[in-house]
């Protein structure tokens, strides 16, 4: 195969990638490292590389869709930045010293767990009336979100236990190029009790900033192979775009399922690989 | 549908729209340098056969910030490409940016310093 070929199907594939992983909440990356190290035999680090800088594409991408919707909560994007960062250079530092069949049990184990995390369905915290949190109120991070019958307050709650878990979605950002937006979300809707559609909207929002915070080290590392990552950040951006789009009109309960599904065989193939020596 | 609390500010729509709009330019603006020196890079080299399964890093020249502002310019297909990416991881660091000037004209001084510091963080990892 050439690399007009391969370049083809590597962006065909990408697309798929980051139409679903919008679509899902999921983000493109999460099956971008396995699709480029599995499928098409790339080393791990550069399908970091290829798979971080994708995920910025995704984020803003759809974030700028999402901001324009109304559900990104700044402050509290900004706010929890600061340990997504401090996070994302931890991990993006560690890659460097830990093994590359390591990283790929690890990538396999997080992976379950993320599509665990997407495949369940969680009802809103009514947190409206619930008086206001100390911290929270000082930092203004309650706010309000558009609903079919209007504007529906929030308020948020256990900030520095968001802040914590936070931190560990940074690091595995990091260390596995991926936008770690289940994490993200479950700091935000399940320790922070914030609206599941503000919660993934202000985690998409996140995510770009996270992955920057790894990028810039793994571009100085070598690690970003510009015709390798070229299709990969096209298509996933392409694919992104058009599942943004759609994200607020098609059902996506089955479609989730499906994707989680699809990310567990991935999961368990990346740990196969690793724990057999083959990455 | 919402009762006013003075506790609970309102999103701040033009913040938002401004924010939004960068993320957009941003984005196509690196797609399209990567997609120009994409199509140069595969023009050329496209008969090739790829080969990505060996670590070996990548030159100098593609790893620093004025190596690859140079090798772009130099019309290099690879450099025009990582230019692009460059760009791409630009974008969100932009965002934080506008993001904390937005916060001074609310005279927000916590975000401010919130966002400042975010930007350190970001700068420390692409600069080194």
């Amino acid at each position: 195969m050439n690399t007009l070929a391969f370049s083809g199907i590597v962006a065909a594939a990408s697309f798929c990638a980051g139409f679903l992983g919008s679509l899902t909440g999921l983000g493109g990356g999460v099956v971008i490292v396995p699709l480029l190290t599995l499928v098409f035999g790339a080393d791990i680090r550069y399908a970091i590389g290829a798979s971080l800088v994708s995920i910025i594409a995704t984020s803003s991408g759809a974030a700028a869709a999402y901001v324009k919707e109304g559900f990104t909560n700044l402050r509290i994007g900004m706010l929890l930045e600061i340990a997504t960062t401090v996070g994302a250079l931890v991990g993006a530092t560690l890659v460097a010293v830990i093994p590359a069949n390591v990283i790929a049990v690890i990538f396999g184990l997080v992976l379950i767990q993320s599509a665990y995390l997407a495949s369940r369905h969680r009802p809103d915290h009514l947190t409206a009336n619930m008086a206001p949190d100390p911290l929270a109120a000082r930092l203004r991070l309650d706010s309000t979100f558009p609903t079919e019958g209007g504007e529906m307050r929030y308020r948020v709650r256990r900030v520095p236990g968001g802040f914590a878990l936070m931190w560990l979605a940074g690091v595995l950002s990091g260390l596995l190029g991926i936008g770690s937006g289940a994490v993200k979300v479950l700091a935000m809707d399940q320790v922070m009790l914030m609206p599941f559609k503000v919660s993934t909207a202000t985690s998409n929002f996140m995510i770009g900033v996270t992955a920057a915070a790894s990028a810039g080290i793994y571009l100085r590392r070598g690690y970003v192979v510009p015709d390798l990552a070229m299709p990969v950040m096209l298509g996933v951006l392409a694919g992104s775009m058009v599942g943004a789009r759609l994200l607020f009109r098609i059902p996506t309960r089955q479609l989730r399922i499906l994707f989680a599904l699809v990310i567990v065989v991935l999961a368990l193939e990346m740990i196969y690989h690793g724990i057999a020596g083959e990455l | 549908m919402v009762e006013l609390d003075p506790t609970i500010p309102p999103r701040d729509p033009r913040l938002q729209q401004a924010v939004g709009t960068l993320l957009r330019v941003g984005v196509l603006l690196a797609a399209a340098v990567v997609l120009t020196g994409g199509i140069a890079y595969l023009a050329r080299h496209g008969a090739a056969v790829p080969d990505y399964h060996v670590f070996r890093g990548q030159p100098a020249t593609l790893r620093s910030l004025t190596g690859i502002v140079r090798s772009a310019f130099a019309l290099d297909e690879r450099g025009i490409i990582q230019l692009g990416l460059l760009l791409l991881v630009a974008t969100p660091i932009a965002r934080v940016a506008i993001a904390g000037v937005a916060f001074a004209f609310e005279r927000d001084r916590t975000y401010v310093l919130v966002a400042l510091l975010v930007l350190a963080l970001l700068l420390k990892s692409l600069l080194g």
